[in-house]
């Protein structure tokens, strides 16, 4: 039951008018592109600058351009299925599903074609904001000593260090059967000592 | 125990700092990338220079592109690409504040801000039927204090407000054939001129109230002569135009709203009649100017409809469009070419004789000639006029003339590339000095004590910016010789306009340019049409004194059946070493994987005729030619009868000349598809160059998998006829996409698959024994991507150890085409959110280095897809041992990680293509993408492996170096003392 409902609210949401009959041979479809506020603010995109969007109907077909207030409209589009991109550099938009149907003018189907959502009405928003460049993390000593250098420095100080501790606070009993257990096993092999091979 | 968890403590923590690093810092770019930017020939350009402030000028052009340019600098404050059959009909400045644009056959009017290009408004423009679309932005019309654009399409006449795009009124001009030609204001009214030919002898006029779009008067009249062609706008009233034999010229005025004709014989103002005239279309009031072969005239129009020649000249010459300049009076410009110079004459309209300005410019033969002069003036301190022009050229390069010299140029040729292809720089000849190394070693220590501050966060703004300037400048980058890692190449990129460039791949600089004359228009050659780019010359072993040389394949026409020109040019100095004019057609071109002794590579031109012509014509080519004749298979795909066929030679041609170059060829087999339910609409092949390192794939569980590695096999899409228009207007039931394989010897399918419900247009790449394609899923409503990976299973049983040491396997048996081996084909589809411009795959010089796809899409960015996420063998729960192997988890879309952008966060705006080229270091691919911009980048798809990165830290390595050796005596002194304690107790 509660499915249902829910199926019937999605249909009464895709009525609202996207798609007006215009003269002569095709349909018009009218949308906007919304871009939040904050949302990219350390993107190249400034925020509400649209000039560079581009909307582009069915793969290339017809392309358009926002007007100041992010409406945009494709005109004389025929009857059926059609595909919306929005190209705008810094954020990643989902394609957009709209059905122009021809039988009864005015009722549209827009879906977002990543997610499956249904939009009520042709209001287009970036799934999130694309960042191209690594961020280059702040210089920490981590960072040094992470690096292969740092690594083998590091290494080599534990081993001076460590290791004579180690060995010194070991029993000697574990000691010897240690040493027992690697001359059992010959040449110690590094597949056995990842999680997955070591099980003895 | 203790020790071996320390241990594997010790090796999570080494793997965990090796993360993977794809993609570039912000700070990198511009470091191993370049990105330039057209737009390409200018069609028009409206100057806006009246204001204070900075001075522009706003173009449209080829490419569809609008763009405002800065006049000073010639660089780029906005532009704006439309869509590909967005052509741009007329541009205009209106109100001093927008750029109003007509395009899409004059269905389409928008107006963006000036300073900044935001689109402002757009509004669509619909009628009763097509016609000749015309935008006029009438100065001081008003509408209810509302300016107006009148704008004539599709037979209406429309008048448009400038601030929101509403149409005021219209007017339809229902006469069923009237070809409107000229929409004119008159001057002090608001009456609007229309006029037009309508049933090719009829002279149309409606006089129209521009303020409400009433007809006010409508005449016509009948010339029995016809009309031919464009008209020329002589005064407010008046037009010039030519009767259909182009002998007669006719002076139409239409005073008053009464047509009066004047008819004037060409022969009547010149003595010798030099066959059909053709008319400039200008709009300079008295004059006009026409063409008769190579001659063109300039004929002033006196009272009463008499005619003066004032100029005869038979050099080639372009005239710009009037420029009002003070009251009544009107400039234009003129260009003549003379040898290496131009000149450049500004005249007034009613004063021929007197001219305002008069200069010669020398100019770049490479540059071919004039083909549009724009003017535009300024005042001059001493409050007299300047001028300054714009013009294009024949290469479609756009130059700035003012005081007698080229203030900037803009190489907007390379806008229209058609091919590109690499060519090697010369090697390095001599030795570097001592001085130099010195200096450079001091340089570069420096270099690095900075970039060690850098990274140590201790570095100050300035050297920060000095950092950044160091690395951008990259003296080594843009040397012009060859450097050890293959890095540094020209680009040589053919243009529309017939011209070639060289690009060094370092910077993006222009080496050389060279207009061809080959394809330059002459009697014998009407319309050339450049083709192709093919290596024709390659010297590395022998012959290394010789230069590389490039092969231009064009040809004469349209039609397939047009002879075809070759030229030849050389990659170091950019000349033209010579070029043939050929007899027969060119259909095809096969470069054949043979070289004679000075390394010049055998191609194999098909006619029209299906006849093989070999080049180079030399006895040595067809003694090599002659071994390789029955190994020499070729295919052919004819999209419109949807049959493909295979070819092979037969014997010498049996003609009435005799040629020794030329063969008949033998259709081997041929596949016919049925022309009711399939269509071809992509066909895909290897490249021939392309370098594979190993024939079998070692599987999981140690199996070995054997690669079908063939360079005869074809990629061919087909779909349903009802299904190869766009998307939208066919549903899933009724389309459907069949997917080939075919091995282009035999004619063999070796694979065939359906997609119901699928459409196109495909995109499709073919490497090593894979193909993946890109098509849309109605169904799903989603583009997708398939793979098809193809493994030969006549060779899976030598994986038996035993058999190969009792030598029964079949390893040296040679493989040929015609043998039928079993195959085995894996496949797998994922979705992939964009669509798709073109489509491409690295390549590296061993082919050892892992493979990336290189994806255009629609936004013009070019992604970078690792291959390993479209391997037919990813599952849902990949086990451990698959895990190892490297294959991802399925998943149901392709990830787009907007790191991996290769383009970051630049466009190639109009995206056209990628071709990559590998470089000598085997991790590193050479990518080059182009369109309207040009990108090019380096990449190395499996991280740079091979050598150090650029941003490796020299100096850290050594202080490490010097604290492992301090570490060293440190513990060597504290164990020498331990020791001596232990001698002491």
């Amino acid at each position: 039951m509660a499915l249902i409902s829910r199926f019937l609210l999605l249909v009464l949401l895709f009525t609202a008018l996207v798609v007006s009959s215009g003269s002569g041979d095709g349909f018009t479809i009218n949308g906007r592109v919304k871009i939040p506020q904050g949302l990219g603010t350390k993107g190249f995109a400034l925020p509400g600058r649209t000039s560079n969007i581009k909307v582009i109907l069915n793969g290339g077909q017809n392309v358009t351009f926002l007007r100041p207030d992010g409406s945009f409209s494709f005109h004389n589009v025929p009857a059926g299925t059609h595909l919306i991109e929005v190209a705008a550099i810094g954020y990643f938009f989902s394609p957009v599903r709209v059905d122009v149907s021809a039988r009864n003018p005015g009722k549209v189907q827009a879906a977002l074609t990543e997610n499956r959502r249904g939009l009520s009405e042709l209001v287009l928003e970036p799934l999130r904001d694309e960042q191209y460049y690594e961020i280059r993390e702040p210089f920490s000593i981590m960072s040094v000593v992470k690096s292969p250098m740092g690594l083998m420095v590091g290494f080599m100080l534990v081993v001076v260090f460590l290791m004579p501790k180690l060995v010194e606070n070991m029993d000697p009993e574990e000691m010897r059967r240690a040493q027992e257990e690697m001359r059992n096993q010959g040449v110690p092999s590094l597949a056995n000592l990842l999680p997955g091979g070591g099980r003895n | 125990m203790a020790i071996r968890s320390f241990l594997i403590l010790f090796l999570l923590f080494f793997l965990s700092s090796l993360h993977p690093i794809l993609s570039l810092y912000e700070d990198q770019v511009g470091l191993m990338d370049w990105h330039e930017q057209y737009i390409g020939k200018v069609k028009q350009a409206v100057f806006h220079t009246h204001k204070t402030g900075r001075k522009r000028v706003v173009v449209s052009t080829e490419e569809n592109v609008i763009a405002s340019l800065d006049l000073r600098h010639g660089e780029i404050f906005w532009r704006h690409v439309l869509g590909p059959t967005d052509v741009i009909d007329g541009i205009d400045v209106a109100l001093g504040k927008y750029v109003i644009t007509l395009s899409s056959g004059g269905s389409v009017l928008r107006a963006w801000n000036l300073p900044d290009g935001q689109m402002v408004w757009e509004s669509t423009l619909q009628g009763p039927k097509h016609s000749k679309s015309l935008l006029l932005v009438p100065t001081n019309l008003k509408i209810e204090k509302d300016n107006v654009v009148l704008v004539f399409s599709y037979g209406r006449l429309n008048a448009v407000s400038c601030t929101d795009g509403e149409v005021l009124w219209k007017k339809d001009f229902e006469a069923e054939s009237l070809e409107v030609q000229q929409v004119i204001q008159c001057p002090s009214s608001d009456l609007v001129y229309i006029v037009g030919f309508a049933a090719s002898s009829q002279f149309e006029m409606y006089q129209i109230d521009a303020s409400n779009g009433e007809l006010l008067k409508h005449e016509s009249a009948a010339f029995s002569g016809g009309f031919l062609g464009e008209v020329s706008l002589v005064s407010s009233e008046t037009i010039v135009a030519l009767d259909s034999t182009g002998s007669i010229l006719l002076t139409i005025s239409f005073r008053n709203g009464k047509i009066s004709f004047q008819q004037i014989p060409i022969s009547n103002l010149v003595e010798d009649s030099l066959g059909p005239a053709v008319i400039i279309p200008s709009s300079v009031t008295g004059i006009f100017a026409i063409k008769m072969n190579a001659i063109t005239m300039f004929i002033r129009v006196m009272g009463e409809g008499k005619l003066e020649v004032v100029e005869k000249t038979n050099h080639e010459t372009s005239v710009s469009d009037a420029l009002p300049i003070s009251e009544g009076q009107q400039a234009f410009a003129l260009i003549q070419h003379a040898g290496s110079e131009i000149h450049l004459t500004v005249k007034l309209a009613h004063d021929w004789d007197g001219n305002l300005l008069k200069e010669s410019i020398k100019m770049d033969q490479q540059r071919g000639l004039v083909h549009r002069v724009f003017i535009n003036n300024y005042i001059r301190t001493d409050r007299s006029y300047g001028f300054r022009v714009l013009i294009v050229m024949e290469d479609h390069s756009l130059l700035l003339l003012q005081q007698g010299a080229i203030v900037w140029s803009r190489e907007d040729g390379l806008a229209s590339i058609i091919d590109v292809t690499t060519s090697e720089l010369p090697v390095e000849k001599d030795g570097v000095s001592v001085a130099k190394v010195e200096h450079n070693l001091f340089e570069w220590l420096k270099g690095h004590m900075l970039k060690l501050k850098g990274t140590l966060m201790l570095a100050s703004p300035e050297d920060i910016a000095a950092i950044q300037s160091m690395r951008l400048k990259g003296s080594e980058k843009s040397k012009m010789t060859r450097d050890h890692n293959g890095f540094r190449k020209l680009l040589i990129a053919l243009t529309k306009a017939g011209k070639l460039f060289a690009l060094h791949t370092g910077d993006g600089h222009i080496v050389w340019s060279h207009l061809l004359q080959s394809l330059h228009k002459s009697e014998a050659c009407q319309h050339p049409i450049g083709l192709n780019l093919y290596q024709w010359q390659v010297p590395h072993h022998h012959a290394m004194d010789e230069n590389p040389s490039v092969l231009v394949v064009s040809k004469c026409g349209p039609s397939s059946d047009i002879s075809g020109v070759l030229s030849f040019v050389d990659t170091y100095t950019g000349k033209e070493l010579g070029s043939l004019t050929l007899v027969h057609s060119i259909v095809q071109v096969i470069p054949l994987p043979y070289t004679d002794s000075t390394e010049q590579r055998l191609h194999l031109l098909i006619d029209a005729d299906k006849h093989a012509h070999l080049y180079p014509k030399t006895p040595e080519a067809i003694d090599i030619f002659q071994h390789e004749f029955s190994n020499i298979y070729w295919y052919s795909v004819e999209d419109d009868n949807g049959i493909i066929k295979g070819h092979v030679l037969k014997s010498k041609c049996t003609g009435e000349v005799a040629d020794e170059f030329c063969f008949d060829t033998r259709e081997l087999w041929s596949i016919v598809f049925p022309s009711e339910s399939e269509m071809i609409i992509a066909s895909v092949t290897r490249k021939s160059n392309e370098v594979v390192h190993t024939q079998s794939k070692v599987i999981a569980d140690q199996d070995v998998m054997y690669k079908y590695i063939s360079r005869n096999l074809l990629f061919v899409a087909t779909v349903a006829p009802k299904a190869s228009g766009k998307i939208g207007c066919v549903t899933p039931e009724e389309s459907w996409l069949v997917v080939y394989l075919i091995d282009t010897v035999t004619g063999r399918i070796l694979h065939r698959v359906t997609h119901h419900g699928s459409q196109g247009p495909v995109h499709a790449v073919f490497s090593e024994n894979w193909v993946v394609y890109h098509y849309f899923n109605l169904r799903a409503h989603r583009y997708e991507m398939s793979v098809i990976e193809i493994y030969d299973q006549s060779r899976a049983d030598n994986k038996d150890v035993w058999k190969l040491v009792l030598g029964k396997h079949n390893l040296t048996s040679p493989i040929s085409s015609y043998s039928q081996p079993e195959v085995i084909t894996k496949s797998q589809s994922y979705f992939f959110t964009h669509s798709l411009k073109a489509i491409a795959v690295t390549s590296t010089a061993k082919g050892i280095t892992s493979k990336q796809l290189l994806i255009g899409t629609v936004g013009d960015q070019v992604l970078a897809l690792d291959k390993r996420f479209l391997d037919p063998r990813r599952s849902v729960n990949p086990t451990q041992a698959e895990k190892e192997e490297g294959i991802i988890p399925l998943t149901d879309s392709l990830p787009i990680i907007p790191q991996s952008y290769v383009t970051h966060s630049l466009k190639v705006e109009g995206l056209r293509g990628v071709i990559t080229v590998p470089a000598k270091l085997e991790s590193t691919t050479l990518v080059f993408a182009y369109g309207v911009d040009l990108f090019f980048t380096q990449l190395a798809p499996s991280r740079t492996y091979d050598s150090l990165t650029e941003d490796f830290s020299y100096a850290l390595l050594l202080i490490t170096i010097v604290a492992l050796v301090a570490a060293i005596f440190v513990t060597w002194i504290l164990s020498e003392k331990k020791e001596l304690q232990e001698k002491w107790r």
